[in-house]
């Protein structure tokens, strides 16, 4: 049964992963994402799940590792130096092929930074973060009802794969209010058993689920696994929009909050009668490489526009393989780029081009 | 004739050699564990979080579900475990590395939220798994890898004495320390792990018992060194005994 409200995307995001069948939130505070964790504490004890206020976010991204070996649909959510904090674990969570989901709403850093949006973990978060050879679905949605739309998808992926699914988020999409509709509401007594969870050695033999193997051969298979499973992942769990591309001569491109900033910049460049569109990757790890490369012959020049100073860039160079020129309009440390500033690059770089 | 057993392999080990030093007491420890999850019909029920360190592979020898935790985190862990399923038995095994160094936050905030996991600590006064060097526990004087002329205060501080420290937190249900350089000690042990286990199973709150557990590798002892050294050094420090019981408890 679907039913319409009027949300911020903090409260919706929690509502989202409720309606998951998701029953158990570990977290510690931090601005700009206090109102997920607070919706939690608020709604998960009316519905029989466990709100935990963790003594630190490396306390608490262990809990969900713990909830996750327990076979249970388990989210945490932080924003970027509590994220910098839970890299230890997620490593350790993605060695260990357990399901987790969690949350970064974006702040600017580095460092303590400040509590404005910025898109400036994108490094973190799709090339790394923590030790190892290991990769993380990144989802970054672009607005309140995509936040909706999504969560549902990255407890599937994760569990599909078992695997750590993260959403990306940045502050303005956090305090966003919109009207969306919840379409679903999954019991968490209706998901799939998971056979290979810590339950207790109950007729069947011992489950053990660790994160290392001393044999250095033994190891590098075990990474050769994990790859198999993020080639896999590759294949089957892209996601992007194009938004007025089919003729375009000018691509920005662009994710999250500053996605739906360009999709303004395009609309009004387009009455001028400017051929311009906008590539929006969903997914940013995996990002779609190819899927943006069948742009490269239409296109005059390539514009990324981010909250950063230039880190998506590196994958639309990738994308394109520099056979077109790329530039880069960037704001950081929690500044949020205006259409008009936009418009003023785009249109200098048109000139300059021609 | 009736024939009684008095003695055997316990059930709930699986039967393998072990990869501890010799004269090294996490067997003992482990034996301990496996008797009662045989004796109080846990093996099922069990989930035991193993610690970094020496007994990283401890998985190895039980015939119960297990995982191994990051460095310190096996408090957080094991929250996360009882928490999702609170019908299971959860165990946590960490050194004192582990628990008193860089699992200090974690060890003592489950203990005060009453976490209903039970704490099998293992202080052998260093780090034995990476060499034996200095650990939260080592004694005053006491030469290590990286404390080559002696424990010194000045420079290092105190050891801590864990079971004291948890014992004052309110959610500590059962608190005590053992040690098993004697077969007296071994009985006594037994039962103070016992009664840990039954805090947990009758949800007082956290439970925890340290164990002062000779090392002689990384104390460059003989085995029967260590026994005496845990007799003449560690028990003077850190006194054996119960510290908390919470009413209930047995
Ligand atoms: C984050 C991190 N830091 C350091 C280490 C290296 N390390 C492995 S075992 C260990 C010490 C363990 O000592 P203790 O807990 O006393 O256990 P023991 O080996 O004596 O049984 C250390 C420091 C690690 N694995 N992870």
């Amino acid at each position: 049964m679907s039913e319409r409200v009027f949300m911020k995307g903090a409260e919706a995001l929690a509502e989202a992963v409720i309606r998951s069948g998701c029953r158990f939130f570990y977290g510690y505070p931090i601005t700009p994402q206090n109102e997920t964790p607070e919706y939690f504490a608020r709604k998960l004890p009316l519905v029989g799940g466990l709100y935990l206020q963790a003594e630190s976010e490396v306390a608490a991204i262990n809990m969900v590792y713990g909830t996750a070996c327990a076979g249970k649909r388990v989210f945490t959510s932080t924003s970027s130096p509590g994220f910098s904090l839970m890299q230890e674990g997620i490593s350790y969570i993605a060695c260990s092929n357990v399901p987790v989901v969690v949350a970064n709403v974006v702040r600017g850093g580095p460092g303590l930074g400040g509590i404005s949006p910025a898109q400036s973990d994108y490094f973190q978060a799709t090339k790394g973060g923590g030790h190892g050879d290991y990769k993380v679905v990144v989802i970054a949605p672009s607005s309140v009802q995509e936040i909706v739309d999504l969560v549902p998808k990255a407890f599937e992926i994760a569990d599909k794969y078992r695997t750590v699914v993260e959403l990306l988020l940045d502050g303005v999409l956090g305090q966003m209010m919109e009207a969306v509709e919840f379409n679903y509401d999954i019991d968490p007594n209706s998901l799939p058993e998971k056979p290979w969870a810590l339950t207790g050695a109950k007729g069947r033999k011992k489950n053990t689920i660790v994160s290392f193997n001393l044999d250095p051969e033994k190891l590098e298979q075990m990474n050769l696994e994990l790859k198999k499973k993020y080639d896999e992942i590759e294949k089957n769990e892209k996601m992007w929009e194009e938004y007025k591309l089919i003729d375009a001569e000018y691509i920005f491109v662009a994710y999250g909050t500053v996605g739906r900033i360009i999709k303004t910049v395009v609309d009004e460049e387009r009455e001028k009668g400017i051929k311009v569109g906008l590539f929006r990757p969903i997914t940013l790890w995996p990002f779609p490489y190819e899927e943006l490369r069948k742009f490269v012959d239409q296109a005059k020049f390539f514009i990324n526009v981010e909250m950063s100073l230039g880190q998506m860039l590196e994958d639309t160079r990738l994308s394109i393989l520099d056979r077109k020129p790329t530039f880069f309009y960037g704001r950081t440390g929690g500044v949020v780029p205006t259409t008009v500033e936009i418009k003023e690059f785009f249109e200098k770089k048109m000139k300059e081009v021609g | 004739m009736e024939v009684k057993t008095i003695y055997k392999y316990p059930d709930s080990l699986e039967k393998k050699v072990t990869h501890y030093c010799p004269g090294c007491h996490h067997g003992i420890i482990h034996k301990l564990i496996a008797e009662l999850i045989d004796e109080m019909n846990l093996l099922e029920k069990t989930i035991i979080v193993w610690p970094i360190g020496c007994s990283v592979l401890g998985y190895e020898y039980f015939k119960v579900d297990s995982c191994v935790a990051a460095h310190g985190r096996a408090p957080a862990m094991a929250t996360g475990i009882k928490r999702a399923n609170p019908e299971n038995f959860v165990l946590s095994y960490q050194g004192d590395g582990d628990l008193a160094s860089i699992g200090m936050a974690e060890i003592v905030h489950a203990a005060a939220r009453g976490e209903k996991i039970t704490v099998v600590f293992i202080n052998n006064t260093n780090y034995g798994m990476t060499g034996g060097q200095m650990a939260p526990t080592t004694l005053i004087g006491q030469k290590t890898t990286t404390s080559p002329y002696g424990r010194d205060p000045k420079v290092s501080g105190y050891p801590i004495k864990v079971a004291e420290l948890l014992s004052n937190l309110e959610g500590a249900a059962y608190i005590a320390r053992a040690a098993v350089n004697k077969p007296t000690r071994i009985t006594q042990a037994k039962k103070f792990l016992k009664k840990a286990f039954n805090a947990q199973l009758k949800e007082i709150g956290f439970s925890l018992v340290e164990f002062l557990s000779a090392c002689p590798v990384q104390w460059h002892m003989t085995p029967l060194k260590a026994l005496e050294r845990i007799e003449n050094e560690l028990i003077p420090y850190y006194p054996l005994g119960e510290f908390k019981v919470k009413e209930g408890v047995e």
